[in-house]
C-alpha cells in the first residue's frame, strides 16, 4: 500500500477545480467496476472484468474523429481458479489507483511494481507481470473514458520541450499553490513537459502550435525567438512523440482551440511514423487513441513537393531499403494513407524521386533561411497543408 | 567364421538324445560337437552345402596366424608378403581336427571371458545358473552361497556352494572338465543352462590364467560320502584330467555341490558388476536364499521371499516349424523308425498321422519310405512342405514364467536392496568399516551376515502391503493374482498398486503375457515396472533384463528386449522420452523371456536375438504396464493439481476481499462475507 500521509484529506484544496472534477470521474469509474464485482459476488455468481479486444481486427479508422478507434469487440475475464491471482492483482492495482488519487500522487509502472511488494502472496515477481496487469486496467478503463494517466499511473519518459506564447498553470504538489510558468521566459532553454500533464491548465495568445521533429530545428527556431514573430507555441517532439508529449499537444490544441502544424523530415519515417502517430495514433493501441491523438494536426512540411519547390535536390539522400519497405507498407496497409488520397500521392511522389530530405536541408540556403523564407512562405497557404 | 567351421563338421550317426530323465546322471552326456552345431542355433547361421573341409582349413590357418602376429594385423599381412603357392598336399598336412576346448580358448569372448572383470562375473553366473537349475529340477528350495576371495591384486578365487542334488561321482570329471557336456542341451525345456559349456568354460579360463585346477565338492545324499575333485581340462582332447580326488566328511550337509575356481580377474561390485548381478538373481528368483560374501566387505544376504518353487518346467518335442534342413537330414540318417511318417510323428510335436500324410503328400515322398533312403532332394521337399502345412502351435504349458505376483514381490525386494546398497555406498564414503569387517575374522563376518539378513527381512516386512490406487473401481482389480497360462482376458486384467518403500510411495505393476511361438519354439514374456519412490527422477529408466530368470548384464544395446523398451511409446503414458532413447523418469523396467530355447545372439548368452514375435509380445506387455502407469501418473497429477488449486483459492481470494474493501470502503464483516461467498463459488465450480 502506498504510504498514507496527512495530505490525503481536503483534496480540493491542493488541486485545481479542473483536476478535482477529473479525479471524481476517475474515482467513480473505479468504484463502478468494483461495485459491479462486489454485487455479482453477493449474488453468488462468478464476477468478470470486461475489456476491449486489443487486436487489429477490432480497430477501425474513423474519418469523423480522425483517428484509429477501437471497435466494439469485448472480451471478459471471468474469475476462475486459474485467473484468481491476476484478478486479485488487478483489483489491488485499482485500489492503488484510488489511493493515488486520494493522496494526489502518481506512480510509474516501476513504482507500481514495487508497491505490489507489500501485497504478500499477491505481489508481482517480475515487472512484466505488473505491466501486463496495468495494460489490462488501461484497456478496461478506456471503456469508461478514463486514461491510465488519469488513474495516476504515469509513464517514465518526459514529454518533450516547449517554448513560446504559452503560460502553463501548474500546482505545487505538496501545498497546492498555483504556479504560473511563462514559456517565453526560458532564454535559450525551454520548458520541459512533465510525464503527467492531466492537471495542467493553459493560457495563450498564440495562433497555432508547431510540432517539430528534431531538437536541432526546435533549438534554432527557439533561440531566434521565431515564436514571437509567428505568434506560436513551439513543441519539440524528439522523434516519435512520447505519450506525455502527445497528450500535452492534444490538451493544448483542445483547450486553446488551436491548430497544430507538424514540421518533420521528408522521409517515410517522419511522415508515416512521427506525423501519423501524432495525428491518428496507432492501430496497436487503438483503445487509448481517444486520449492521445491530435486530430487538429496538419502537415506543414517538408513535403516531397518542397524538395522540388525549394530546390533541395542536391541536399537529399537516397532512400534506403528500410525507407522503401516502410513506404510500401504504409501505402498498402495503413488506413491513414488509403483514406487520404493526397497523402498516398505525396508518398508515391517521394518513392518516385527515390530520395529523402531532412528539415535541416533548408540550411543549404542559409542557416536562418527556414525562419526568414521557408516558414513564412508556407504559412501563407495553410489551406494547402497536407491533412 | 570359426562358428561356421564348427557347424560344417560331418554329421554323426548320433541318435537323438533321450528325452526327459529323472536322474541327472543319466541325462548328462557328451555332445558331439557336430551334432551340437547342427541341432543348435549355430546351425541357423550356416548356409547349406558349403564345402566343409575348406572352411575347417580356414579356421586352422587363422589359428596358426594368430599365434605369430597380433590379431589385429594378421588379416591380410601374410598374403601380401609370401605369395608362395602351397600345394594341396602340403595343405593337407596342416589340416587337422580342432578340439572345442582349443577353439574356445582362442575365442573366449564368445563365452563372456573377454576381460578381467567380466571373467569373474561370468564364472559366478555360470555356477549360480547351474545351482539354480539343479535345485529346481530336484525340487529343492535353493540355498546358495557365493564367496569371492581376493588372492592378489589381480587374482581372485570364487566359490559357489548350493544345496542341490549333488552330482554322481563318476559324472563330476566330465561335467566340469569337458566342454559341451551336459544334461540340458538335448532337451527342449526351459532352463538357465542350455549348451553344456558354461561351467567347464569357467574352469578352463581359470586353468588358462592361473594353471590351477577347478575344485569341485559334491555330495548326493544323507549317509553318502562327499568327495573332492581337482580337475584339469586337456584342451587338445577336450577331456578331463583328474589331478586329485578324495573322500571327506561334509559335516551336517546332506547334499549339494561346491565349485571353486581361481582366476586372473578383477572384481567389480556395484552397478553393472557382480553386486547388481546378484541383486537381480534374487529379484528373478524369489524362492532363492542367497549369501554373497564380497572381498573385504560385510556379507550381503538375500532372504527367501517365497517358499514356493516355480512351477515345474516341462520338456517338449521340437515343433516342425523350427526345424532346419540339416537337422531334418540328420534325423533321417540316424533314425531307427521304419517309415518317414512314423519318424515325423515321433520326433516332432503336433505332427499327427494326418499332418504327416499331408506333409509327405505335398512333398511327394512316400509315407512308407525308410527314413535312411530319403534323398537330399526329398528331404528338401519335406522341409518345404512343412512350411506350407498348417500345423497346430506347440504346447505352451511347458513354460514357467516368474508370474505377476512374484514379479512385484521381486521388485519390492530389489528396491529395498538398492536402498541398502545406496546407503552402504554413502556410509563407505565417510567411514572405514571396511577394515573392521575384514579384520573381524569369519565369526564376526558371519554375525554381520545374519545381522544384514535380519535387517533386510525387517525392511521387507516393513514395506507396506500393496495398496490400490485411490479409485474404488480399481481396488478390486488391484489384488495381484498369479496368471500362469491364464487366458488373454485374465492376463489383461489390471493389476497395479502403490506400496511404501522406506516411506516413499512407489507404484508397481507387472504383466505376464500368454505364451506364444517363434520359429516353433514356445516362449512367454513378462514385464514389470516400478515408478517413483527412491528411483532417480531425472535419469534414463533402469532396464533390467532376464532370460529364463538369468539376469543379462551386458550387450544391452544389442538385445531385442531393450529394443522393445525403446520402441514402446512412453510419451503416450505420460513418461518423458526423447527420440530413440530410453524413457526418462523415476522408472525401473524389468523384462523377462522364458522359453524352451532362448535365441541368444552369442554363446555368452547376453542378448536376445531380434525376433519380431518376441519384440512385439514384449511391447504388448510393456504397453499394458504403461497404461496402468499412466493412470497412476494422471491420478497423482490430478490430485496435485487439485491441491494446488485449493491452495491457490485460499491464497488469493482474501486479496480480492481486501481490494474491494479498500475501493468500496466495505466493513470487515462485509469483507468476510465476500471472501466466503467467493470461495464457495470457486470451490463449487472446481468440482463440476
Ligand atoms: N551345481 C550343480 N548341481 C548339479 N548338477 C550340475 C551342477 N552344475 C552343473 N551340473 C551339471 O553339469 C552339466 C554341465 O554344466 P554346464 O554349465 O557346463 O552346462 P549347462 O548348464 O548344461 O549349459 P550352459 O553352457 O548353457 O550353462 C549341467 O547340464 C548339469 O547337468
Ligand atoms: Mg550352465
Amino acid at each position: 500500500m502506498a504510504k498514507k500521509t496527512p495530505k490525503s484529506e481536503g483534496t480540493s484544496r491542493v488541486r485545481g477545480e479542473d483536476q478535482a472534477r477529473k479525479d471524481k470521474v476517475t474515482n467513480k469509474a473505479i468504484d463502478d467496476v468494483a461495485e459491479n464485482i462486489y454485487k455479482t459476488i453477493l449474488k453468488e455468481v462468478k464476477p468478470d472484468l470486461a475489456m476491449p479486444v486489443r487486436s487489429l481486427a477490432n480497430v477501425n479508422y474513423n474519418q469523423k474523429t480522425g483517428f484509429f478507434k477501437i471497435g466494439r469487440g469485448m472480451k471478459t475475464r471471468t474469475l476462475t481458479v486459474n485467473t484468481v491471482k491476476t484478478f486479485a492483482q488487478t483489483l489491488r492495482m485499482m485500489a492503488l489507483s484510488k489511493e493515488l488519487i486520494q493522496t494526489n500522487d502518481f506512480a510509474t509502472k516501476r513504482d507500481a511494481y514495487y508497491q505490489s511488494k507489500n501485497w504478500q502472496e499477491a505481489k508481482f515477481d517480475e515487472q512484466p507481470e505488473s505491466d501486463t496487469v496495468m495494460d489490462d486496467i488501461e484497456a478496461m478503463f478506456s471503456i469508461h473514458g478514463v486514461s491510465r494517466e488519469e488513474m495516476r499511473f504515469v509513464p517514465q519518459e518526459h514529454g518533450g520541450a516547449v517554448a513560446g506564447e504559452l503560460v502553463v498553470v501548474d500546482r505545487d504538489m505538496e501545498t497546492g499553490r498555483r504556479i504560473e510558468i511563462d514559456c517565453t521566459n526560458f532564454g535559450s532553454g525551454a520548458y520541459s513537459v512533465p510525464s503527467w500533464v492531466e492537471h495542467l491548465e493553459f493560457r495563450s495568445k498564440a495562433k497555432f502550435i508547431m510540432a517539430i521533429e528534431t531538437h536541432g530545428m526546435f533549438q534554432r527556431l527557439q533561440s531566434h525567438n521565431y515564436w514571437r514573430k509567428a505568434g506560436c507555441i513551439l513543441v519539440s517532439l524528439g522523434g516519435v512523440p512520447s505519450r506525455a508529449c502527445r497528450r500535452f499537444i492534444r490538451r493544448l490544441s483542445d483547450e486553446l482551440n488551436l491548430p497544430v502544424y507538424a514540421f518533420t523530415d521528408c522521409d517515410p519515417y517522419g511522415i508515416s511514423n512521427i506525423y501519423r502517430t501524432l495525428k491518428v495514433g496507432s492501430g496497436n493501441a487503438a483503445h487509448i487513441n481517444q486520449f492521445f491523438c491530435v486530430p487538429n494536426a496538419r502537415y506543414l512540411g517538408l513535403t516531397p513537393q518542397d524538395i522540388i519547390d525549394w530546390d533541395l535536390k542536391d541536399a537529399t539522400h537516397v532512400l534506403g531499403e528500410v525507407d522503401i519497405k516502410r513506404a510500401k507498407d504504409a501505402l498498402k496497409n495503413d488506413p491513414f494513407f488509403t483514406e487520404h488520397k493526397t497523402w498516398a500521392k505525396a508518398m508515391e511522389q517521394l518513392m518516385k524521386m527515390g530520395v529523402r530530405a531532412e528539415q535541416q536541408a533548408l540550411s543549404k540556403h542559409g542557416l536562418n533561411f527556414v525562419i526568414e523564407k521557408y516558414l513564412p512562405e508556407k504559412l501563407k497557404n495553410v489551406s494547402k497543408f497536407l491533412p | 567364421m570359426a562358428k561356421k567351421a564348427a557347424a560344417r563338421r560331418p554329421a554323426p550317426k548320433a541318435k537323438p538324445a533321450p528325452k526327459s530323465s529323472k536322474k541327472a546322471a543319466a541325462a548328462q552326456q557328451s555332445l558331439d560337437f557336430g551334432a551340437t552345431a547342427a541341432k543348435g542355433k549355430r546351425a541357423a547361421a550356416a548356409p547349406e552345402g558349403v564345402d566343409l573341409t575348406a572352411e575347417a582349413e580356414a579356421a586352422v590357418l587363422e589359428g596358426r596366424k594368430s599365434k605369430k602376429a597380433p590379431a589385429t594385423e594378421d588379416a591380410d599381412a601374410p598374403k601380401k608378403k609370401e605369395r608362395t603357392r602351397v600345394s594341396a598336399e602340403k595343405m593337407s598336412e596342416m589340416q587337422r581336427e580342432i578340439s572345442i576346448s582349443e577353439f574356445f580358448t582362442k575365442n573366449r569372448h564368445l563365452l563372456g571371458f573377454d576381460n578381467a572383470s567380466r571373467a569373474l562375473l561370468t564364472s559366478i553366473k555360470e555356477a549360480v545358473d547351474n545351482s539354480l537349475d539343479a535345485c529346481e529340477e530336484a525340487g529343492i528350495l535353493p540355498d546358495i552361497k557365493v564367496v569371492i576371495e581376493q588372492q592378489s591384486e589381480t587374482r581372485y578365487k570364487m566359490h559357489v556352494e548350493d544345496n542341490g542334488p549333488g552330482i554322481v561321482k563318476a559324472q563330476v570329471p566330465k561335467v566340469f572338465g569337458k566342454l559341451l557336456y551336459g544334461s540340458k542341451f538335448h532337451r527342449l525345456r526351459q532352463s538357465r543352462g542350455q549348451q553344456g559349456i558354461g561351467i567347464s568354460a569357467a574352469g578352463m579360463y581359470g586353468q588358462l590364467t592361473t594353471g590351477k585346477p577347478v575344485v569341485v565338492t559334491s555330495k548326493t545324499g544323507k549317509g553318502k560320502p562327499a568327495y573332492h575333485y581337482h580337475l584339469r581340462i586337456d584342451t587338445n582332447a577336450n577331456k578331463p584330467v583328474i589331478v586329485h580326488e578324495d573322500e571327506f566328511d561334509w559335516g551336517d550337509k546332506d547334499h549339494g555341490t561346491e565349485v571353486a575356481i581361481e582366476m586372473e580377474a578383477s572384481y567389480k561390485g556395484g552397478k553393472k558388476g557382480i553386486d547388481e548381478f546378484i541383486q537381480q538373481v534374487a529379484f528373478a528368483n524369489p524362492h532363492l536364499r542367497l549369501e554373497y560374501w564380497r572381498p573385504g566387505k560385510p556379507p550381503l544376504v538375500y532372504p527367501r521371499v517365497t517358499n514356493e518353487l516355480p512351477p515345474e518346467a516341462k520338456e517338449i518335442k521340437p515343433h516342425p516349424y523350427g526345424v532346419e534342413l540339416g537337422m531334418l537330414m540328420r534325423l533321417m540318417q540316424g533314425s531307427n523308425e521304419n517309415t518317414v511318417a512314423a519318424l515325423l510323428q515321433s520326433e516332432f510335436s503336433r505332427v499327427t498321422s494326418s499332418v504327416s500324410q499331408e506333409i509327405l503328400g505335398k512333398a511327394k515322398v512316400s509315407a512308407r519310405k525308410r527314413p535312411r533312403d530319403v534323398s537330399q532332394a526329398e528331404a528338401e521337399a519335406i522341409y518345404k512342405a512343412i512350411s506350407e502345412t498348417k500345423i497346430m502351435a506347440p504346447p505352451t504349458n511347458c513354460l514357467a514364467p516368474i508370474g505377476e505376483e512374484a514379479l512385484v514381490e521381486g521388485l519390492k525386494a530389489l528396491l529395498v536392496q538398492q536402498h541398502f546398497a545406496a546407503e552402504e555406498a554413502r556410509q563407505r564414503k565417510k567411514a572405514e568399516d571396511e577394515a573392521a569387517a575384514a579384520a573381524g575374522g569369519e565369526e564376526a563376518a558371519a554375525a554381520a551376515a545374519s545381522a544384514a539378513e535380519s535387517k533386510i527381512t525387517e525392511a521387507l516386512s516393513a514395506v507396506t502391503e500393496i495398496k490400490p490406487d485411490e479409485d474404488e473401481e480399481d481396488a478390486e482389480l488391484a489384488k495381484f493374482s498369479l496368471t500362469v497360462g491364464a487366458d488373454e482376458a485374465a492376463a489383461d486384467a489390471i493389476r497395479a498398486g502403490v506400496i511404501n518403500i522406506f516411506g516413499q510411495p512407489t507404484f508397481m505393476t507387472a504383466c505376464t503375457r500368454p505364451p506364444k511361438v517363434y520359429r516353433g519354439n514356445p516362449f512367454q514374456v513378462e514385464a514389470a515396472i516400478a515408478w517413483g519412490g527412491e528411483l532417480p527422477a531425472d535419469e534414463l529408466a533402469q532396464v533390467v533384463r532376464f532370460a529364463n530368470r538369468v539376469p543379462l548384464l551386458y550387450q544391452q544395446g544389442a538385445c531385442a528386449m531393450t529394443q522393445a523398451v525403446l520402441r514402446t511409446n512412453w510419451k503416450g503414458y505420460d513418461v518423458e522420452q526423447s527420440r530413440g532413447a530410453l524413457p526418462t523418469g523415476p522408472l525401473l523396467v524389468m523384462v523377462h523371456i522364458a522359453s524352451v530355447w532362448v535365441p541368444f545372439t552369442s554363446e555368452a548368452k547376453e542378448a536376445v536375438a531380434h525376433y519380431d514375435e518376441i519384440i512385439n509380445e514384449l511391447k504388448s506387455a510393456l504397453q499394458e504396464c504403461g497404461r496402468r502407469l499412466s493412470r497412476h501418473i494422471r491420478r497423482k497429477r490430478r490430485a496435485a493439481d487439485e491441491l494446488k488449486k485449493a491452495n491457490y483459492i485460499q491464497k488469493y481470494i482474501p486479496h480480492i476481499g481486501e481490494a474491494l474493501q479498500q475501493i468500496l470502503g466495505l466493513s470487515n464483516p462485509q469483507k468476510e462475507t465476500t471472501i466466503e461467498k467467493l470461495t464457495g463459488i470457486l470451490e463449487r465450480s472446481r468440482k463440476l
